[in-house]
């Protein structure tokens, strides 16, 4: 216990930014999987693809290698990004958007094709439609889904710790190097770290799923 | 496609302006990655002799990539292997018949489930050698990802075995069977059949976080081509670096779409030859497909 309050500074901090890590590219991921999802099923073709290349393509890169490009590759093209922070935000939310978007297409193929329908005879465009009758049902349907997403974010925070970010991870591995003695309670504090953010959004889920959810 | 419900076929008028947005979209990601090259161009990343070194043997480079790309796939095989039989055998155990060994595999499969796979990775290789264990980079790689994926595919076994229709359970007790036989005989080989789609893609999951392999020194592709790297920036300078990424980020790229499209079709085949009752929805949940990932949350 000592060496808890030893390290509490470090361990908070830690703590904060992996939290904030998870929430900003959370929230990041969630606007681009939405206009990837709106791009995938709309009425023109070249949106559709693109789309398409983009999840197929992030689906089938490690996460890692992601990270990698973004730290090490896009350098040679004169682009950097302002801090590793910021780095990692990028990786994460280009990396989970692939995966929202695919979440939020089999959300609104879902919604049942007579919403559409009705929402075109009515005279509302494509956009309309999306935007007012069909998304806000898709969104209900897959409140499950994109909070595994979110949970399985939150857990892939922890490999921007190999991209030189002070994260839960890195500061376990830090503080493993210094208190060789307590590497158990060095290793329960991170993971409980991780787990005070999974386990009430766990919970947080089911009780937004159980309010949204569509009888149908 | 379902999506043609979300609009009506597009007029003329349409058409027209599609066309030239297309036109227009293709002319601004051209200039996007024209100007992509050109900065490579203008930074001498596209001078031939700079590539040429990663398809010449004299340089050791090939061999060197080769040589991460087996260790990648090594860590993978064991790892898949390791998983598929610990995670049949925790599947079994979640679906016993007794409390004591229901609940504690429970317990054990929930935990595996929420820690990062990254923090197992790294507690085998920190803590587990302080108790006595020897351990080395790959040792702890295929154990990370045994102890992460025997969980994510122990869920998966028990929702197969789930999924077999009741009657078959009820008629092979009918005719005799013990348990044993019937989980041996009668359910495992139908579950497997049907979730036989879900597990290749959950292996190619487990492909796709080998590459953590990287962070904790493993010498997998990635870090082959960091220590290539280094190598070289030793006596060039800085300049073999942006080649050797590329190259390990796109074998990494290729490998993967290969096996994902041999999940594909696995699952196809699957598909054809199952029967009407057979799956229609075994697409992967997208958090196991994050890797590194599967929530807390289940099923209703």
């Amino acid at each position: 216990m000592q060496f808890l309050s030893d390290n509490s500074d470090l361990l908070w901090s830690a703590f904060l930014t992996t939290l904030s890590l998870a929430v900003v590219s959370g929230v990041c991921a969630l606007v681009l999987g939405t206009v990837l999802a709106g791009m995938r099923v709309s009425p023109v073709p070249p949106l559709r693809g693109l789309a398409t290349f983009y999840v197929e393509v992030f689906r089938n890169t490690p996460l890692t290698v992601v990270f990698f490009f973004l730290a090490f590759g896009i350098v040679e093209i004169d682009l950097q990004f302002p801090s590793r922070f910021i780095t990692a935000v990028a990786a994460l939310s280009l990396y989970t958007a692939a995966f929202v978007c695919e979440a939020l297409r089999s959300g609104i193929n879902a919604v049942p094709p007579g919403q559409a329908e009705a929402a075109r005879a009515l005279g509302l465009t494509f956009g309309q439609a999306l935007r007012q009758v069909v998304l806000p049902q898709a969104f209900r349907t897959v409140v499950p889904p994109l909070g595994n997403v979110w949970i399985a974010l939150a857990k892939n925070t922890s490999i921007a710790a190999g991209f030189a970010v002070t994260e839960l991870t890195a500061s376990l591995q830090r503080l493993a190097n210094v208190n060789a003695d307590q590497l158990l309670a060095v290793f329960a504090a991170v993971v409980a770290g991780y787990l005070v953010i999974t386990l009430p959004s766990a919970w947080l889920i089911r009780v937004i799923e159980n309010r949204v959810a569509i009888v149908r | 496609m379902s999506s043609s419900v979300l609009f009506d076929l597009p007029g003329p008028r349409a058409r027209r302006r599609q066309r030239i947005g297309t036109v227009v979209g293709a002319l601004v990601i051209a200039a996007l990655v024209g100007l992509a090259l050109s900065r490579l161009y203008v930074n001498g990343q596209l001078e031939p002799d700079r590539w040429a070194v990663l398809f010449d043997p004299a340089s050791g480079v090939p061999q060197a990539l080769w040589e991460g790309l087996l260790n990648t796939l090594s860590v993978a095989a064991v790892g898949m292997v390791l998983a598929t039989v610990f995670g049949a055998l925790l599947a079994v155990g979640r679906l016993s018949d007794h409390r004591w060994v229901r609940v504690p595999v429970g317990l054990v499969i929930e935990f595996f489930r929420a820690v990062p796979l990254l923090i197992l990775i790294l507690f085998c290789l920190l803590f587990l050698p302080t108790v006595g264990v020897p351990m080395s980079a790959f040792r702890a790689l295929v154990l990370g990802l045994t102890l992460y994926n025997m969980a994510v595919l122990a869920e998966i076994f028990r929702a197969g075995i789930l999924s077999v229709d009741r009657g078959q359970q009820e008629a092979a007790f009918a005719l005799g069977m013990r348990k044993t036989q019937v989980m041996t005989l009668v359910l495992l080989p139908q579950a497997v059949r049907r979730m036989l789609p879900v597990l290749v893609a959950q292996l190619v999951v487990l492909l796709k976080d080998s590459s953590l392999g990287f962070i904790v020194a493993y010498f997998e592709l990635l870090r082959t081509a960091r220590s290539l790297v280094e190598f070289f920036n030793f006596s060039f300078g800085n300049r073999y670096t942006f080649q050797l990424y590329v190259a390990a980020g796109l074998i990494y790229i290729v490998v993967n779409v290969l096996l994902s499209t041999l999940a594909k079709y696995v699952e196809k085949r699957t598909r054809r030859s199952a029967k009407a009752a057979a799956v229609d929805e075994v697409e992967l949940p997208a958090d196991v497909q994050m890797g590194g990932g599967g929530g807390t949350v289940t099923k209703a």
